[in-house]
């Protein structure tokens, strides 16, 4: 009785995966996919015969390789300088009991909810005011409006769980605040660094409606931005579009299947559970 | 303890240096911008203000005037609202479903969930919308196949964008499809934190399964379900991609939902104040939200 239930479970759970994976799974198919095969009703639903010529015709397209240096230069930009920043706010919170600390969490948070849409037009005409609008730099210092709470908040929760004695004693060894920071809280929070870096980075390659303001030239433009146009320019030429959405979402299923674990776990002790 | 007589040899400037450039950058690149938007809605700025560079005129309550007097406004805000709900139960509803079903399933079975999931969570907007647009293709999607298999349905060359209403519920079932790993991810982890005794007993004592679910599961979830609920809310409040694409970055007005409303109003029309004025009613009904989120964190202790 029970191996029976348990059993229609588990079908009900793969039915699950299979439809919520469907949508994946018809991307890189269609990807692979000659035209004819595309084009075709009834659709067919497992893989015929594959060809790369999709991806040819994708990577092919004048700007994608300058596209995709824009994004990562954006990307590693963006997590670099909201790390060095966020990383200081964050033993701050995690350490230190000080006036004005709860107002501050406050605005980390409350700053999260502000959608980007309705900060657009004033940082446009911010940068264009210091004729910064089209350039790469610009485009980071505005993601810091994303990544650097995201960051501090989340690092809180990595910091907080270093304990404090392990540092106490290194500074009863005779090290200083700084050397006690940097031999024994940084190691420890070397794996949080990482999986805030990425969640960073991916959340700075997936943005699409600040820097299609910002960057008008085509060779600064992200990678998403590649993916719209390319959508309008090919209209209905799902194979090179699927292969382009593939190639944009390739870097970042790495990136997550790798520190998916630390996310998952990160985001229920920084972001969402404190 | 402990913590505490480390803290007493700090010195009580040091968490401020060590903030003070956190403040600034979000001083600079948040606050001025978030001022200025404030103060942009009570002027007029039209493309010519932006080329010469001359200060625009103000305008005082004009623009709220002209967009609160306007129908098209209040449309806009209803529907926006209303896929919110969509939305947010939706997402809710599959997402506690799946994490049920994992809680269930044999050690294997769950791992392909999870990478499933994974999987999902990781699909940026822009190619979620993608994939979408490929699905529902009038011509060659695989659903107007699937569908006109049914007996009764034929929805072969069917345009799902021609009426706004399964347009959009097209855009909600991606955003569904792109939120779902989080929320069940998410609620998943908070069912694991539900003691097997207190459901046992509870079937001991003569529970059917939904009295179980009702009144064992779920005040133990709570908390979280509130707090997936509420993030979830403040995101799809603030949805822009999925439609920008969907609609190949021209929106027709059946398609505004008061972000897409408020950037053609700024860059399309040019008039940078409607756009602003807009914006700032939408944050003022998201901090709504944000208050009910922020109380819940301070309630569970979160914050200290």
């Amino acid at each position: 009785m029970r191996r029976r239930r348990s059993l229609g479970y588990d079908l009900l759970g793969l039915a699950v995966a299979a439809v919520v994976g469907f949508p994946v799974y018809w991307m890189v198919l269609t990807a692979f996919r000659p035209a004819t095969e595309i084009l075709s009703l009834p659709p067919h639903f497992w893989p015929g015969t594959p060809t790369l010529s999709n991806f040819t015709r994708a990577l092919n397209s004048e700007t994608f390789w300058a596209n995709v240096r824009s994004s990562v230069l954006i990307g590693v930009g963006t997590v670099l300088v909201s790390l060095v920043v966020g990383t200081l706010a964050a033993f701050a919170l995690a350490r230190f009991r000080f006036l004005g600390r709860r107002a501050f969490v406050v605005v980390i948070l409350i700053v999260q909810m502000v959608p980007l849409t309705a900060l657009i037009i004033p940082v446009y005409l911010l940068l264009n005011d210091v004729g910064m609008t089209d350039s790469i730099a610009g485009v980071i210092i505005t993601y810091l409006v994303f990544t650097l709470p995201f960051t501090v908040w989340m690092l809180r929760g990595f910091i907080a769980g270093v304990p404090v004695e392990l540092e106490e004693a290194a500074m009863v060894d005779g090290c200083g605040r700084l050397g006690a920071f940097r031999r024994v809280v940084l190691p420890l929070l070397a794996p949080g660094i990482v999986a805030t870096s990425v969640f960073a980075l991916v959340q700075a390659w997936n943005e699409y409606v600040l820097v299609y303001v910002l960057l008008s030239s085509p060779k600064k433009q992200t990678v998403s931005i590649w993916l719209v146009s390319f959508q309008t320019s090919f209209g209905t030429d799902y194979g090179g579009l699927m292969a382009g959405a593939t190639l944009t979402a390739l870097p970042v299923v790495v990136f997550f299947l790798v520190v998916q674990r630390r996310i998952a776990s990160g985001l229920a002790a920084g972001a969402v559970k404190g | 303890m402990s913590g505490d007589r480390v803290r007493r040899r700090r010195s009580p400037l040091l968490p401020y240096l060590l903030i003070g450039p956190t403040v600034i950058a979000l001083g600079l690149v948040l606050g001025y911008p978030l001022v200025d938007m404030v103060v942009l809605a009570f002027q007029d700025m039209t493309r010519e203000q932006l080329f010469s560079g001359a200060a625009p005129p103000w305008a005082g309550l004009e623009q709220f005037r002209r967009i609160l007097g306007d129908g098209f406004f209040w449309t806009v805000v209803f529907r926006t609202l209303l896929f919110t709900a969509a939305c947010v139960t939706l997402t809710v509803i599959c997402g506690l479903f799946t994490a049920m079903l994992m809680h269930r399933v044999s050690p294997w079975v769950r791992a392909v969930i999870a990478g499933v999931l994974v999987t999902v969570w990781a699909m940026p907007e822009m190619v979620a919308a993608s994939i979408f647009r490929w699905l529902f293709d009038a011509d060659y999607g695989v659903v107007n196949w699937v569908l006109s298999r049914l007996p009764g349905v034929d929805l072969a060359k069917h345009n799902w964008f021609t009426d706004p209403w399964e347009g959009f519920s097209v855009i909600v079932a991606v955003v569904v499809w792109g939120s779902l790993p989080f929320a069940a991810i998410t609620l998943r982890a908070a069912l694991a934190q539900v003691p097997p005794e207190l459901e046992e007993s509870a079937v001991l004592d003569g529970a059917r399964p939904f009295q179980v679910f009702r009144h064992v599961t779920i005040p133990v979830i709570r908390p979280v379900l509130l707090m997936v609920t509420t993030l979830m809310s403040i995101w799809d409040f603030g949805v822009f991609n999925q439609i920008w694409l969907m609609r190949g970055g021209q929106p027709e007005r059946e398609y505004y939902l008061l972000g897409v409303y408020s950037f053609i109003e700024s860059f399309a029309v040019n008039r940078y104040s409607v756009g602003a004025a807009i914006a700032l009613v939408t944050v003022v009904l998201l901090l709504g939200g944000s208050v009910v989120h922020l109380r819940q964190m301070f309630r569970t202790g979160e914050l200290e």
